[in-house]
């Protein structure tokens, strides 16, 4: 193992109420704090933490974005990771495209693993690795809760809609991170100053070869149709009593 | 005419249930004709399962040893085989459809639609984004293969009654290596499933413990529900991963959800938005469980729910 390649997206902060934009053109996005996707966060401890036990390892933090996503990357170096490449562009993103991107990196950087979150909390396509895995026609591990590494082999144990699954993939391959794979690390002030002497690399589509054509239309934006508040009621024997005349128990 | 593909989704005995579901989206697209592909080791039950939903046209079986578990890396390019005589081809938003259908779209080059949640025009649908905050129209061009996975809690399952021919397929596809099924663990339970249960309860941190979640199992038998649980529950070790409901858990949409010590963060509420009836049990009357909750009662659960269940037996 030599090289681990972690997908970083900047994406609007968790804790931030997203409002659509009354003209239905989009969500409202000036001025919000803007954060690493969360599971990608959890994608780039995991890569860290196999570094910290293997030696000469090189993480690369890789995103697409516009140019403000620096400050995504250099939280990313000052978690740990050795460098970092954006793919800059103004345009949004479709799935297809972030993996024909990486795609391009890929084939630049040879790395064993690629390790990204399981979706992106914008968008919430879930698309991206599993993409990558089949225009690199390389394994994929999805929703990874653990990730266990012996030589060319990848042990993952996947949440899944029955439990957890483990599967076994060859490396290289690409794997998706769910959330209880890791607890992410802060980042203390002194990595800070250190990530700013790192290597941020400014790319883009067409220095890469990518096409970065839009397959889809977002024609509107809503907001979702609001539930109608409720009533209180004061104890046990008035739910009882209200949950049977709505005909939900006998 | 719309010639759509439906990617079943079952165990080796049992179709699942999000395959109906998938139905009812597919017989919503204009002049639809249905088949659903089956893979697997020996899908002779499910096939006649899924033949006898309503709606469907022709179920393909494609039974192999490697399909004995539903590894995305060996399905999709017998997927993308079968695909090619298809205009849709549509999967449901489970784990299972998740982790196969980009990978299939990606082999076509199109894009997918994710999280269907209604369609308008054959190419024209909307979806949920930023956890259901807000709701896209999107529209993918009719020239290309469209591929979807379809929202199940927006969409009823479809009923019994049809009567479709099955066909058995072989296909010429080279299949993967790379890629190998080792096991799975699943706290199997007697009681009802939670993604299409009508009745469910949930528990959240307030829990305190594993062994308080046993006061909600117990509520649940009483009422025939199944058991759901916040992240907070799940990661403090109180209940399985596969209790979780939410933005990155299940989506359910019963028809009455009890929520009790849950605070009601936008990751858990867009997993029960489609829930029918809510009712919040949280000893804050601050709690935003309460600005969603149909019915909202005050107090501590440890107190609440072991009366709730005396009331429910007299
Ligand atoms: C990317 C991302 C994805 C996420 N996905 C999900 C998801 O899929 N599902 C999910 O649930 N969360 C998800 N979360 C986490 C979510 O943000 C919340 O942290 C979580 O839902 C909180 O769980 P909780 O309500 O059980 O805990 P808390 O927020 O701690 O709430 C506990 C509640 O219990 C009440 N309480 C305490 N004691 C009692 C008592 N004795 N009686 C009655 N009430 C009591 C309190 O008043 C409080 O309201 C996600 C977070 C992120 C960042
Ligand atoms: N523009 C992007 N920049 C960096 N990483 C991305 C980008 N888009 C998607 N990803 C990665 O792909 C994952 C899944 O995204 P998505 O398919 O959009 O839900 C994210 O968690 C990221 O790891």
């Amino acid at each position: 193992m030599q090289k681990i390649m972690v997908c970083i997206k900047r994406v609007v902060d968790y804790n931030v109420r997203v409002r659509v934009k009354p003209d239905g053109s989009g969500v409202m996005l000036d001025g919000v704090k803007m954060s690493i996707n969360p599971f990608d966060e959890i994608a780039l401890e995991e890569a860290l933490r196999v570094k910290e036990r293997g030696t000469q390892i090189e993480v690369i933090a890789v995103s697409i974005g516009i140019l403000d996503t620096q400050q995504q990357l250099r939280t990313a170096l000052a978690m740990g990771a050795d460098r970092a490449i954006l793919v800059q562009t103004d345009k949004a993103v479709e799935p297809l495209t972030a993996a024909q991107t990486f795609l391009a990196l890929v084939k630049k950087e040879a790395p064993d693993l690629v390790f990204l979150g399981k979706q992106a909390i914008d968008d919430d396509a879930n698309q991206t690795g599993q993409m990558l895995a089949a225009l690199w026609d390389r394994p994929q591990a999805t929703y990874a809760s653990k990730v266990d590494l012996n030589l060319n082999v990848a042990s993952v144990t996947r949440e899944v809609d029955a439990g957890l699954e483990t599967i076994e993939v060859d490396l290289p391959a690409v794997i998706t991170v769910d959330l209880r794979l890791n607890e992410p690390r802060y980042v203390k002030l002194p990595d800070i100053m250190k990530a700013k002497k790192k290597t941020l690399d400014v790319t883009t589509f067409d220095a890469l070869g990518v096409s970065a054509e839009a397959l889809l239309t977002t024609l509107k934006t809503e907001a979702p149709a609001q539930r109608l508040k409720g009533v209180m009621v004061k104890d046990v024997a008035e739910l009882v009593d209200a949950l049977k005349k709505k005909g939900l128990i006998s | 005419m719309n010639k759509i593909l439906i990617i079943g989704e079952h165990d080796g005995k049992v179709l699942n249930p999000a395959t109906a579901k998938c139905i009812t989206c597919a017989k919503s697209i204009a002049d639809a004709e249905i088949t659903v592909l089956l893979l697997g080791a020996d899908t002779a039950s499910v096939a006649s399962q899924a033949a006898a939903v309503s709606g469907v046209k022709t179920v393909l079986r494609v039974d192999r040893a490697e399909n004995a578990h539903p590894l995305a890396a060996i399905f999709a390019p017998q997927v993308v085989a079968v695909a090619a005589d298809f205009t849709h081809v549509l999967g449901p938003t489970t784990s299972f459809g998740k982790d196969l259908m980009p990978r299939v779209a990606a082999l076509l080059g199109v894009a997918q639609v994710s999280d269907l949640m209604a369609v308008e025009t054959p190419y024209r649908f909307r979806r949920p984004i930023y956890a259901g905050n807000a709701i896209i129209t999107v529209e993918a061009s009719a020239t290309r293969k469209l591929v979807a996975t379809v929202r199940v809690a927006s969409f009823e399952a479809s009923p019994a009654g049809g009567s479709a021919t099955i066909e058995s397929k072989s296909l010429n596809v080279v299949l993967p290596t790379h890629t190998r099924y080792v096991g799975a663990k699943s706290g199997s339970t007697e009681r009802p499933d939670l993604q299409t249960a009508s009745k469910v309860i949930s528990g959240g941190r307030a829990l305190g413990s594993a062994d308080n979640f046993k006061l909600l199992y117990s509520l649940a038998d009483k009422l025939g529900a199944a058991v759901g649980a916040s992240r907070a529950a799940v990661d403090a070790g109180y209940a399985p991963n596969e209790m979780q409901v939410g933005q990155t858990g299940k989506i359910i949409s019963p028809e009455v959800y009890i929520a009790i010590g849950i605070s009601g963060a936008i990751q858990h509420l867009t997993g029960i938005k489609d829930a029918r009836t809510i009712v919040a049990i949280n000893k804050d009357s601050e709690a935003p469980i309460f600005e969603v909750a149909d019915l909202g009662l005050v107090g501590d659960l440890f107190q609440i729910v072991p009366e709730l269940e005396r009331l429910l037996k007299a």
